[in-house]
């Protein structure tokens, strides 16, 4: 078994942080991510961290942007209504240049929604949640061991590119036990943070952490700096996962949980010989358009099926990827229901009868 | 010849963008007399606000951040996590500090957030064009109580300082004022207090300082804190609200 | 080989640990394995249940559907369950706590007095243990020595007592022939 461990998502990802350097934690309880604050609570002061139960989310991510700007690795961690009110924060922390973790435990929405696992704030991660020109990296794992490795790259990619990360979950991989295996993380690579609020010690000058830019032509400047930034990490940190898409006529699309419970429909559409293959975008963004292409370099006949727990926020990206070089499909369920992998089989069946 | 008067270090050799008579120079000029006088500006964070004092990360020669309006506390809070050993403080205004940040204040003062919290009061918002505040008098016109601030439409303006005082988290909070020599001298020396209450671990300073507004209360710099003294300081009362250290001295 | 365990109760009833054990041996056995728990106010001295995936093959969706073998220790759950299981599956069932006959007749029913068998050994909180020892023999899972094996790294050392106890109560479902 190695060095293999069972734990549950939420612990997991924890620790996966405070292995990754990350000694501060500020958080607000909120179902379903709670275990990782707790794990976080009972961790950290034995490390010389901090964990701060903060009085709001609000405070929470500001707190987060105060000590990510002095330097430290550092996460917050809530659920779907909880990341709602960090928006701000998390705008701010992107238009200074703030790198951070933020874990999304994702329950079904809107409002205070329910507490069952979800998708539906893919829009919210990946098209800007927050006010003004700017994105977030964001990651998503589909397996526990997934959660693991994503969080030490996320506080990698964060120092490397100045950005906060996202990571987003849901219920279900919070709360599963598979075994994981924790390896050594290598920091040795990143860049120096000299840009960080550490005081001067008379030595150099004054850092400032900030996203004010008073003058319209400054903040062009940035914003497009910044988007140099976002074009190399569309370059170098696409993430996906493809099988089978070669010679396949129906290419399923789906992310983290339900991208599992797609492999199953999968697998049981196979039995019944029908050509079916998948694309699991590990990065939301950086979207991984590459796959779509790779699945499109035969210029043959295919449909790609958007799996997802909402009522349809990938498929757009989805359509973007295809450019109507091929049918987009999309089946979905919401509000917290999990699909069964027959009811996405019966989708595929229903597409496959309709080609013939 | 000799120079008797300079520039603190800590205060940046660049224009302030204050009004004419606005009291901000004279709080940023004590702060960064303190700084200097407690050889601290290597090891002191700044964190800076949203209303008139937003750009206060320009002025101060130390590191500094920017937070977003309200959020000071939670900022600084993070920054002092970080680095428990260097010198953390925020500037902040009463919109900030009391209406938006009201939750951010309250609980990085309960907390004992050991950090240094410096509020200008001068009852309205400046940077938006004179809007009603938090600590705005009632009876008080703004361009949005433009009848006077009514207690029954608009609520009743908040004293900071006797609210925070009836937690047991900080270690010291101080009203003050800037309108004299001697009321300077005493701002001063409260500052330095707040400062040297951080270093020393005690917890949470806040020092109010009831301030002026000219522009937006469409007086004279003179005026503005005779107009200040007759109506913010009864209402307002200097003082000391809490010091652990009194207490010990009994 | 792929085992699909449901394992539901009481809240309380150590649910959750029993699957442990199954994922936790599973796991120790260089298996792909996976533990899903229902979460939330079901949680809350409701019904509890969990989903525990052991195979030779990576597992796709942790969410059983057709589960080839069901741990039921009350009634209302071996009336959610008994109709989800494949045929030839099997259902452990505590006999005390669950009265009525299967509906099935495509399926193997194991009734193990679990909850008595525990009282009476004076340990009435590891009724659970005794269906994970009955569950493992009969499904083949994995030998006796490599489920005692799993437990004993998964009860904390500190605990020595705990751990006989433990494995006590599995020796005694293992062996119970009904």
């Amino acid at each position: 078994m190695g060095n293999k461990v069972l734990m549950k998502g939420n612990e997991a990802l924890a620790e996966a942080a405070i292995r990754a350097g990350c000694k501060h934690f500020f958080g607000y309880p909120i179902t379903p991510q709670t275990e990782v604050s707790a794990y976080m609570a009972k961790k950290m002061p034995k490390i010389g961290g901090v964990f701060l139960q903060a009085e709001s989310e609000v405070a929470a991510i500001n707190m987060v942007y105060g000590a990510g700007g002095a330097g430290a690795r550092v996460m917050t961690s809530s659920s779907s209504p909880g990341i709602s009110l960090k928006q701000e924060g998390i705008s701010y922390i992107a238009g200074a240049d703030v790198p951070c973790v933020i874990i999304n435990i994702v329950r079904g929405g809107p409002g205070l929604g329910g507490i069952q696992p979800a998708q539906s704030d893919y829009y919210q991660a990946v098209k800007g949640g927050g006010h003004g020109d700017y994105h977030l990296v964001v990651l998503a794992p589909s397996s526990i061991q997934e959660m693991v490795d994503l969080t030490a790259d996320a506080f990698d990619i964060g120092d490397k590119y100045r950005c906060p990360v996202m990571i987003m979950g849901d219920g279900m991989l919070g709360q599963m036990m598979e075994p994981v295996e924790f390896k050594d993380t290598d920091t040795a690579s990143l860049p120096e943070k000299d840009w960080a609020t550490t005081g001067t010690d008379m030595k150099r000058k004054k850092n400032i952490i900030n996203s004010l830019f008073i003058e319209p032509k400054d903040l062009e400047d940035l914003v497009l700096a910044r988007q140099k930034k976002y074009d190399e990490i569309e370059a170098n940190e696409v993430r996906y996962e493809t099988e089978d898409i070669e010679d396949a006529d129906i290419i399923l699309v789906a992310y983290g949980t339900t991208a599992r419970i797609a492999k199953t429909a999968m697998s049981k559409a196979k039995a019944k010989g029908l050509k079916v293959g998948i694309i699991r975008p590990i990065t939301l963004w950086p979207f991984p358009y590459e796959a779509f292409e790779k699945a499109l370099a035969d210029g043959k006949k295919k449909t790609f099926l958007a799996v997802e727990m909402s009522m349809g926020q990938m498929v757009d990206d989805v359509k973007i990827a295809v450019n109507g070089r091929a049918d987009v499909d999309f089946f979905g369920r919401t509000g917290g229901i999990v699909p069964t992998p027959n009811e996405i089989l019966n989708k595929i069946e229903e597409i496959a009868g309709g080609d013939k | 010849m000799e120079k008797v008067f300079t520039r603190p270090h800590a205060l940046t050799d660049v224009p302030l963008h204050y009004c004419p008579g606005c009291p901000h120079g004279i709080v940023h000029r004590l702060v960064a007399e303190v700084i200097d006088e407690l050889g601290i500006e290597g090891s002191t964070i700044g964190v800076a606000p949203v209303g008139c004092s937003v750009f206060a990360y320009n002025y101060f020669e130390c590191d500094m951040q920017e937070a977003a309006h309200g959020r000071a506390p939670a900022v600084a809070t993070g920054i002092k996590r970080v680095h428990p050993d260097k010198v953390v403080f925020t500037y902040q205004g009463d919109g900030d500090l009391a209406a938006i940040g009201t939750a951010e204040t309250v609980h990085a003062a309960a907390r004992g957030e050991n950090i240094t919290t410096i509020f200008i009061n001068n009852a309205i918002y400046g940077m938006t064009g004179g809007q009603m505040a938090p600590t705005t008098l009632l009876g008080q016109v703004t361009q949005t109580t433009p009848y006077g601030r009514d207690q029954g439409r608009n609520g009743n303006p908040i004293r900071v300082s006797e609210m925070l005082a009836t937690l047991d988290g900080p270690s010291y909070i101080e009203r003050v004022t800037v309108d004299t020599i001697p009321h300077i001298k005493a701002a001063k020396k409260a500052i330095k207090k707040a400062f040297e209450n951080q270093i020393a671990g005690k917890g949470f300073s806040l020092i109010e300082v009831v301030s002026t507004c000219p522009t937006n209360w469409g007086m004279s710099p003179t005026e503005a804190f005779d107009w200040m003294r007759d109506n913010m300081l009864p209402h307002y009362p200097l003082g000391v609200y809490k010091d652990i250290d009194a207490k010990e001295e009994k | 080989m792929t085992f699909e365990t449901i394992f539901a109760g009481f809240g309380g009833q150590g649910i959750l640990f029993a699957g442990k054990s199954i994922a936790y041996a599973g796991m120790i056995e260089n298996k792909n394995v996976s533990h899903l728990p229902s979460y939330g106010p079901e949680m809350r001295g409701g019904t509890c249940n969990c989903h525990v995936i052991v195979s030779d093959e990576p597992v796709a969706s942790p969410i059983i559907v057709e589960p080839t073998a069901l741990v039921a220790m009350n009634a209302p759950s071996f009336d959610k369950f008994e109709g989800q299981l494949v045929p030839g599956g099997k259902a452990i069932i505590d006999s005390t706590l669950i009265s009525r006959d299967a509906e099935r007749t495509d399926i193997d029913v194991y009734k193990v007095p679990a909850t008595d068998m525990a009282n009476k050994m004076g340990l009435p909180k590891l009724a659970n243990m005794i269906l994970v020892g009955k569950l493992v023999k009969e499904t083949g899972m994995f030998t006796f020595e490599e489920l005692k094996g799993a437990v004993t790294k998964l009860v904390p050392a500190s605990k020595p007592e705990l751990l006989e106890n433990n494995l006590k109560t599995l020796e005694a479902g293992y062996n119970y022939e009904g």
